[in-house]
């Protein structure tokens, strides 16, 4: 507080001030720059061509907003169950398929959404292989013979978008079991609480805050996602926001539904954290006492076993062998000479925004540690806001600034020099990878700073006090501790850059392809067949980095004990 | 200049552009290419921007996304790399001349291959192929003679025959607004409304989607461009769709049938423009305009141009002779309009 009186008064002052604290000062510049793209989308929405609201109100917003926690809603709730519930099982009792489905569990992450939609569209429509099957066993002839679920509709896209995002959930709510004291869970059994009653009444409550973020994630997910609702039909804001963009031509009134789902979105997660604001838990220091496993009767074992075959089976096996199915008959048409280097601009850029993103995530959280509030503080969580956005609009926010610099350099040279310098960053891979991180930061920051939230303040008192730099104390006590988190964060960046499909369509570089900007040229003519082989490589590249996930998951309780 | 080097400097040029442009995308250093932003799928141009490159020696780069290049290139400004901006509606070639990202062309030849109504009246736009919106209706269900024009699928006989895509896909907005350029709002409205009420569900899939349903027996017409009956006849899993329908060609008896086009400007910035309009030429030439048609099941814009043997198959039409310059006046109206109707719920 006396730093902030002499802030205002004198610049000199200001400035020693951060000089002096090179974490802050670092903290604030990268922040901000991250933040860019975001406030850029702000910007854009102080200038609409027209007044979008009136017309909205008076027809289709009611209905857009109403979709849109109804989609909300059920995504939360389906992707909470299945997670929670499946985390809780494999980590806590002992049944057929345990092992295998620690890690299987993880796998539907690796497919993409429109991919999944797709796929059953294909499946489950009127000429679909079920309805056919169902035709030829009944003897029905025509539609109005019986009745069939519609796929594209509101429950088709909660089904679909909650088999492939549970995992961020699943992955955090584990973690978190993972690391819960056994001794708690034996005083709760000693107290006489059932197995069920200790998950409600201790494993649940310490696991929130993780869970917490893997929620927000899905909710965030299913927000700005396009594709899979514009295939089934259902009409969101985000439908409304690329009408108002594309339609009207109106990109100022689309940064304005932008903005506003950014404040829905962070307004739920301030009301999360403000109703734990009492809840603290630090990690004691030794978990000498290792995870003991329930045995299950066999009955129970069973169904145990079905329901994380569930979701397996659903979200993963279905999805594969049908993408296979397509791959191999329409091989030629898949394979082509350039199939190769797709791949290699898809993996290689993925491994180079997974690790920007890790830097730049542990540099924030732990600044943030360092600082637990102020303006700083604020920074770090605006910067980590990309995620809630439309990716195409979160890519017009990132063209903003980039092309703003560059123009501003040139005209500099052009001034000075009377040499063009052109375009330096726009149009590049650095724009490519800016996008990413920015987009992606929310994942890994997430599940970075919940698990430094867990490392009790003792340590870094215990560091600096033996006279540690803030540095070194990052180095090696943090890091090292919480390594697991930081792997699984840059496993689940690699996955979701594998997957980005609208920031690199807008952003990329001239005759760049990802296998993802490959699939879509198809895909978004409805036209997924052609090119399956395509997608089966972004699912099987995904692969290899989940169950990576999951092994590092595993360990963070053997490495404790 | 470039082709009194010998081969081997030629290519040393380019790969020294090529990587020169791939730290700092500065074109400036590369003068034998041209480089297009393309709302269309790249695999549908391809096949001939390589003609193209085969005769010229001109390389052609492509950046293709469905949305987004228009901003793009104004936030890039006069440092665009970008030369020419392709497009797949009227609607899209409206939104770059009103960014002002794209500059006027006078041009003999292109004005000699394009017919006045496919092209802006300021050179600011160029069709490059035409895509009837026909009417595609059952074989078995529907009598040749039932349905004749747009209006008539407000007729109460197709309640609950109707298939269609979203009210706000591109095509069907530049239909509508043809409809208000027709018509007028209050008429084209109440069209719309009875249209409504005749689908056989709420509208969505592709164009493709729709046909497959009528040949599922879900619904007896739909909508849909030219060229997917085209693509459907010769894939092997969806020639059964398309050889359960019959292609109309709507309104020949008055107006004739809705017209909408691909398209290309030249942008602001077009660095390479002696280039880029040797493109922009290359593709209004006969071979060009052939291609599109043999691959894409198109229609030729040049007059004069065979359109392929299938495409000619299935008969010639008359279409709407209005510029759509003009109907994509309307097209803001006509998104509000399906908004009021409630359309695609």
């Amino acid at each position: 507080m006396t730093h902030n009186a002499t802030l205002s008064k004198h610049p000199i002052a200001r400035l020693s001030y951060w000089v002096k604290n090179p974490w802050l000062a670092s903290t604030a510049l990268i922040a901000a720059i991250v933040s860019l793209p975001i406030f850029a989308v702000f910007w854009l929405a102080l200038f609409p061509k027209d007044n979008i609201w009136p017309h909205l109100l008076e027809t289709v917003l009611p209905d857009y907003l109403a979709n849109t926690a109804m989609l909300m809603l059920g995504t939360g709730a389906l992707s909470l169950c299945i997670g929670v519930g499946c985390a809780w099982l494999v980590t806590m009792y002992r049944f057929p398929g345990r092992r295998l489905f620690e890690w299987a569990l993880l796998l539907p992450f690796a497919v993409p959404a429109y991919v999944i939609a797709y796929v059953y569209t294909d499946l489950l429509e009127y000429s679909g292989l079920l309805q056919s099957s169902l035709r030829s066993w009944f003897g029905w002839q025509t539609p109005h013979d019986y009745w069939f679920p519609p796929i594209r509709s509101m429950g088709g896209a909660i089904i679909m978008m909650s088999l492939v995002l549970y995992p961020y959930i699943y992955m955090l709510a584990r973690a978190a079991f993972l690391e819960q004291p056994m001794a708690l869970m034996w005083v709760s059994r000693n107290l006489g609480c059932s197995p069920l009653k200790t998950f409600f009444k201790v494993s649940l409550p310490i696991a929130r805050p993780a869970i917490a973020v893997g929620l927000s994630l899905v909710l965030m997910e299913t927000l700005n996602d396009f594709g899979t609702v514009d295939f089934f039909a259902v009409k969101t804001l985000t439908a409304g926001l690329y009408d108002t963009w594309l339609n009207m031509n109106n990109i100022g009134g689309a940064s304005q539904i932008a903005s506003l789902m950014l404040i829905v979105m962070v307004t739920l997660i301030l009301l999360e954290q403000f109703s734990r604001r009492k809840q603290k838990l630090f990690q004691p220091k030794n978990q000498a006492q290792p995870l003991e496993q329930l045995p299950l009767s066999k009955g129970k074992a069973l169904a145990a076993t079905s329901v994380c075959a569930f979701p397996v089976i659903l979200g993963f096996i279905i999805p594969v062998a049908s993408l296979s199915h397509f791959a191999w008959l329409y091989f030629e048409q898949s394979w082509t000479s350039e199939f190769v280097t797709h791949a290699i601009n898809s993996f290689s850029l993925s491994v180079a925004a997974a690790i920007a993103t890790l830097v730049i995530g542990t540099l924030l959280a732990y600044s943030a540690r360092l600082n637990s509030s102020g303006p700083v503080n604020a920074m770090v969580k605006i910067s980590s806001l990309g995620y809630a956005m439309p990716g195409a609009v979160l890519a017009i926010g990132v063209i903003i600034p980039l092309a703003a610099f560059d123009n501003a350099v040139d005209s500099w040279f052009r001034q000075t020099f009377n040499v063009s310098t052109g375009l330096l960053l726009s149009g590049t891979l650095f724009a490519l990878l800016f996008s990413y991180v920015v987009r992606f930061l929310a994942v890994s920051s997430g599940a970075i700073q919940s698990s430094l939230d867990k490392v009790t303040p003792s340590m870094d008192m215990a560091a600096r006090s033996l006279g540690a730099s803030n540095t070194r104390t990052l180095l090696k006590i943090h890091l090292p501790i919480i390594s697991g988190s930081l792997l699984t964060a840059m496993l689940v960046v690699f996955v979701d850059c594998m997957k980005e499909l609208p920031a690199t369509l807008i952003l990329r570089p001239f005759n760049f392809e990802t296998l993802a900007t490959y699939v879509y040229q198809y895909a978004s003519d409805e036209q997924l067949e052609t090119c399956a082989l395509a997608a089966l490589v972004i699912v099987l590249v995904g692969i290899g980095p989940v169950i990576l996930l999951s092994k590092s998951i595993a360990s963070t309780r053997q490495r404790q004990s | 200049m470039l082709s009194k080097l010998s081969a081997g400097k030629q290519r040393f040029l380019a790969g020294l552009s090529l990587s020169v442009s791939a730290i700092v995308s500065a074109p400036v250093f590369a003068s034998n290419e041209v480089n297009v932003y393309s709302y269309r799928q790249p695999f549908l141009i391809q096949p001939i921007f390589n003609a193209f490159t085969r005769d010229t020696g001109i390389k052609v780069n492509v950046v293709f996304a469905k949305k987004g290049l228009t901003e793009r290139l104004v936030r890039e400004g006069r440092n665009s790399p970008a030369d020419l901006v392709f497009t797949v509606d009227i609607g899209s070639l409206e939104e770059v001349v009103s960014a002002n990202v794209v500059q006027s062309l006078n041009d003999p030849i292109l004005e000699k291959n394009i017919p006045a109504q496919y092209r802006s009246p300021t050179g600011q736009w160029f069709g490059l192929t035409t895509r009837a919106r026909a009417i595609f209706a059952s074989k078995d269900r529907v009598k040749s003679g039932d349905i004749t024009n747009y209006e008539d699928l407000a007729d109460p006989k197709w309640k609950g025959k109707v298939c269609s895509r979203s009210g706000k896909h591109p095509y069907n907005l530049a239909l509508i607004a043809s409809m208000i350029a027709e018509h007028g709002d209050a008429y084209t409205e109440q069209w719309l409304t009875a249209v409504k009420t005749n689908l056989a569900r709420k509208p969505q899939g592709n164009d493709r989607e729709q046909v497959k349903a009528i040949k599922d027996g879900l619904c007896d017409v739909s909508l849909g461009n030219s060229y997917y009956y085209g693509a459907m006849l010769t894939d092997e899993e969806q020639f059964e769709w398309a050889n359960a329908v019959n292609i109309i060609f709507p309104n020949q008896s008055n107006r004739g049938t809705h017209v909408n086009i691909s398209g290309m400007s030249l942008t602001q910035s077009a660095p390479n423009k002696e280039n880029a309009v040797r493109l922009m030429h290359f593709l209004t030439e006969d071979l060009a305009q052939r291609m599109y048609s043999e691959q894409n099941f198109e229609y030729p814009i040049k007059p004069g141009v065979q359109a392929s043997g299938l495409v000619t198959s299935w008969g010639s039409y008359k279409a709407d002779a209005r510029p759509l310059s003009e109907i994509a006046r309307f097209r803001p109206d006509a998104v509000k309009m399906v908004d009021r109707v409630g359309f695609d719920n």
